[in-house]
């Protein structure tokens, strides 16, 4: 049994929310770059070069790549050999999301309440989403999640006789739906199967794979690609006013379903996929 | 098309006309920053026969909410919001007399249908670039609403600020136009 305090858990949580809108993942800007070098829009290569100009300034000045620094999600992977000392565990997280959006100069941009709309000032509470795996590690991964793409999420709850194209035009028609709004070019995180709420949080998780990395299962990674070719053939190209690249990737998670359902999901990144990892593994780090 | 155009902002109503989609510009001068909450309020003291906190006739309205400025900085990141939530007040907006907007994303046939009636502009800035962007802001400050925190209204003085003409007051639509040459 290892212990770790919410001390500790509350400060790394306030330098992810930091770092992780200051400094764009090398994976990310990696695609952007090699998408400016592939772009034939003179128009989309110039937003592709404002773009990773962009993600120069934030991380030598730093100032938040874009002004909508999100609401925050945070995964948690708890070890079930690690004890959590010092208080409740969510506190902490909600602590360290205050402290680093204050000492950050981040946006606050949580209401209290989604009707009446007030600003709760210091950008929590969090969503947070926890796991107990084995072992001994404590993980947490923070994703400011802005709301110009989260606006165009879609759930479809298609009918097991659609299939796999019923799926494929799912996909493609929310892309196309969402137009250049989500700040393209985008990553696509894409859930099919579980409950409607798993096929939403796979499609959410689906957007924290490394950029362009394949699935597993030969089947999904195909569908992957070819998906992705069709989302990138609807032409909406860098800042959506035309080109080849409108998607940087498309990324697919599955699970099992019912027998009557084939719920689809699909979450959309804006071309800044913003999110950092802690992975704490003992006492080196404290 | 691609030749970049220098423009003083707030601009006559003629330069709004002659604006065409497609145009890159770059905008010097004054422009207001007020995105959904602000707008909100100016239709509800619009509808009571009241003037706006701020007079807005002639000027640009900028769909921005700035994250805060740290010390030493006129502001934070400062890029467009999704224009499309605004689009329930626009056609409001323009008959009250706004010249311009900057935003990013689609606006719906109605907005459209008000750039063409009252010979006003739509801007296109930029998504996701709200460090680069800030580098052209040199003055930030709140002029109304100041409870909203980053939805009040904002004078932002600007030089350089890089924009192009999506939708003009012929409804041209760069948001239609430009995706279609691509797409298969």
């Amino acid at each position: 049994m290892r212990e770790i305090s919410v001390e500790l858990i509350a400060e790394r949580v306030a330098q992810l929310c930091q770092e992780a809108n200051f400094d764009l993942p090398p994976d990310v800007l990696d695609a952007l770059k090699k998408a400016k070098d592939r772009e034939e829009s003179i128009q989309g290569k110039r937003i592709l070069g404002e773009i990773c100009e962009n993600a120069g300034i934030a991380e030598e000045e730093r100032v938040p790549l874009c002004q909508d620094t999100g609401m925050v999600l945070v995964f948690v992977e708890i070890g079930q050999e690690v004890h959590v000392t010092g208080g409740p565990l969510t506190e902490a997280i909600n602590t360290g999301v205050a402290r680093g959006y204050m000492d950050g100069y981040l946006r606050k941009s949580v209401v209290s309440d989604p009707l009446n709309r007030r600003n709760t000032g210091d950008n929590t509470p969090a969503v947070i989403y926890y796991d107990v795996v084995p072992g001994e590690t404590f993980r947490i991964t923070v994703m400011p999640k802005g709301f110009g793409s989260e606006n165009c999420t879609a759930l479809g709850m298609l009918k097991p006789a659609d299939g796999l194209d019923g799926v494929k035009r799912f996909v493609v028609d929310a892309v196309d739906k969402a137009g250049p709004n989500p700040c393209p070019p985008v990553t696509v995180g894409v859930g099919i199967g579980g409950t409607a709420d798993r096929a939403l949080l796979l499609a959410k998780r689906a957007l924290l794979r490394d950029l362009g990395s394949s699935h597993l299962d030969p089947q999904v990674a195909a569908l992957e690609r070819e998906l992705l070719d069709k989302v990138n053939n609807l032409g909406y190209g860098p800042g959506g006013l035309g080109g080849r690249v409108t998607a940087l990737a498309l990324h697919i998670e599955t699970y099992p379903t019912h027998i009557a359902g084939l719920p689809v999901a699909v979450c959309i990144n804006c071309h800044a996929a913003r999110h950092k990892i802690w992975e704490w593994r003992g006492q080196e780090d404290e | 098309m691609s030749d970049l155009l220098h423009l003083d902002v707030p601009f006559a109503k003629e330069t709004a006309r002659s604006l065409r989609a497609g145009q890159r510009l770059l905008l010097t001068g004054v422009i207001y920053g007020a995105r959904d909450q602000a707008h909100l309020r100016f239709m509800e003291a619009l509808d009571r026969g009241e003037d706006l906190p701020v007079d807005l006739h002639g000027q640009i309205i900028y769909y921005v909410g700035p994250t805060p400025a740290p010390p030493g900085r006129p502001c934070g990141a400062a890029g467009p919001t999704t224009s499309g939530r605004m689009d329930r007040y626009t056609p409001q907006m323009l008959g009250y007399g706004v010249r311009g907007l900057i935003g990013k994303g689609k606006r719906s046939p109605d907005v459209i249908a008000a750039l063409k009636k009252y010979g006003a502009v739509y801007l296109a800035a930029t998504g996701g670039t709200g460090a680069l962007i800030s580098h052209c802001i040199k003055e930030m400050q709140v002029v109304a609403y100041p409870d909203l925190g980053p939805e009040a209204v904002y004078r932002i003085v600007v030089e350089n600020f890089p924009v192009t003409a999506a939708i003009d007051c012929k409804g041209d639509n760069l948001y239609k136009s430009g995706p279609a040459k691509y797409r298969r």
